[in-house]
């Protein structure tokens, strides 16, 4: 592409992302989530791949290991609930502790971040995994084999 | 014989025959008539049958997750396992799109 498209993109490059890890950390407050947010951030990637066609090397190493870390990070949030429960028993919530445990009633509320226990990090956990995922198919697929 | 054989393949197809052209009028006909009529059958929209979830989850998910996003608290907390297994399938789909590069690098091209 032009010029003028390469230094646009990488200006709104940084917006992007960040808007993606608002909604993923917003994610048990305003409507949006982890594979939403996992979106905005993969289509970050997308436009860098188009703007600088083959010129750009990503290292497809560093995406494949976020997906898997992702995922094992989402099974290990749920393994603790076993404890006390069930598996994805949300064992944080409603504890009224420092981390992630504020009570929160029925009702009108100003919305706090540290409130809905184990939602938030799941939440992390699947924008991570959905991010690298989806940039990782672009990748593979707008790959030229000579 | 090989110019039997031939005439023995060049018999028409059944894509290409009348017939097929019958089948093809009568099955769209029919699936229209179908999709038309269930217009008018249609449930309402916002009087749902099934209310005692709906109720439930409205009631109880604020105060039992702690989510003031009711979808979020279902996705992540009620339905976690159904959570897991969507990222499982999006895990397969990724390994398969790469597995299908990498036998493109070293299979085909020897």
């Amino acid at each position: 592409m032009s010029k003028i498209v390469k230094i646009v993109s990488l200006i709104i490059l940084n917006p992007i992302i960040i808007f993606g890890l608002y909604i993923i950390s917003h994610g048990h407050l305003t409507p949006g989530g982890g594979f939403q947010g996992g979106v905005i951030i993969a289509s970050a990637v997308v436009l860098i791949l188009i703007a600088f066609e083959n010129n750009i090397r990503l290292s497809k190493w560093l995406f494949r290991l976020f997906e898997s870390l992702g995922l094992i990070f989402f099974i290990v949030l749920a393994l603790p609930g076993i404890f006390k429960n069930t598996f994805f028993y949300n064992f944080l919530a409603q504890t009224n502790g420092i981390f992630l445990g504020r009570t929160i009633h029925f009702g009108i509320n100003p919305g706090y971040l540290n409130s809905a226990g184990v939602i938030p990090l799941m939440n992390l956990a699947v924008g991570i995994e959905v991010a690298s995922a989806l940039s990782l198919v672009i990748i593979l697929m707008i790959k030229k084999y000579d | 014989m090989t110019d039997k054989n031939k005439k023995h393949s060049r018999k028409k197809a059944f894509h290409e025959s009348k017939a097929s052209l019958w089948v093809k009028t009568a099955s769209l006909t029919i699936l229209s008539i179908f999709f038309v009529s269930i217009i008018f059958f249609v449930h309402p929209f916002g009087r749902p049958e099934a209310v005692e979830m709906d109720d439930y989850f409205i009631k109880n998910a604020q105060r039992q997750t702690g989510s003031n996003n009711v979808v979020s608290g279902i996705v992540f907390d009620y339905r976690g396992l159904d959570t897991l297994g969507e990222a499982t399938i999006l895990f397969a789909a990724v390994l398969g799109i790469s597995l299908i590069s990498i036998r493109k690098k070293f299979f085909i091209d020897r």
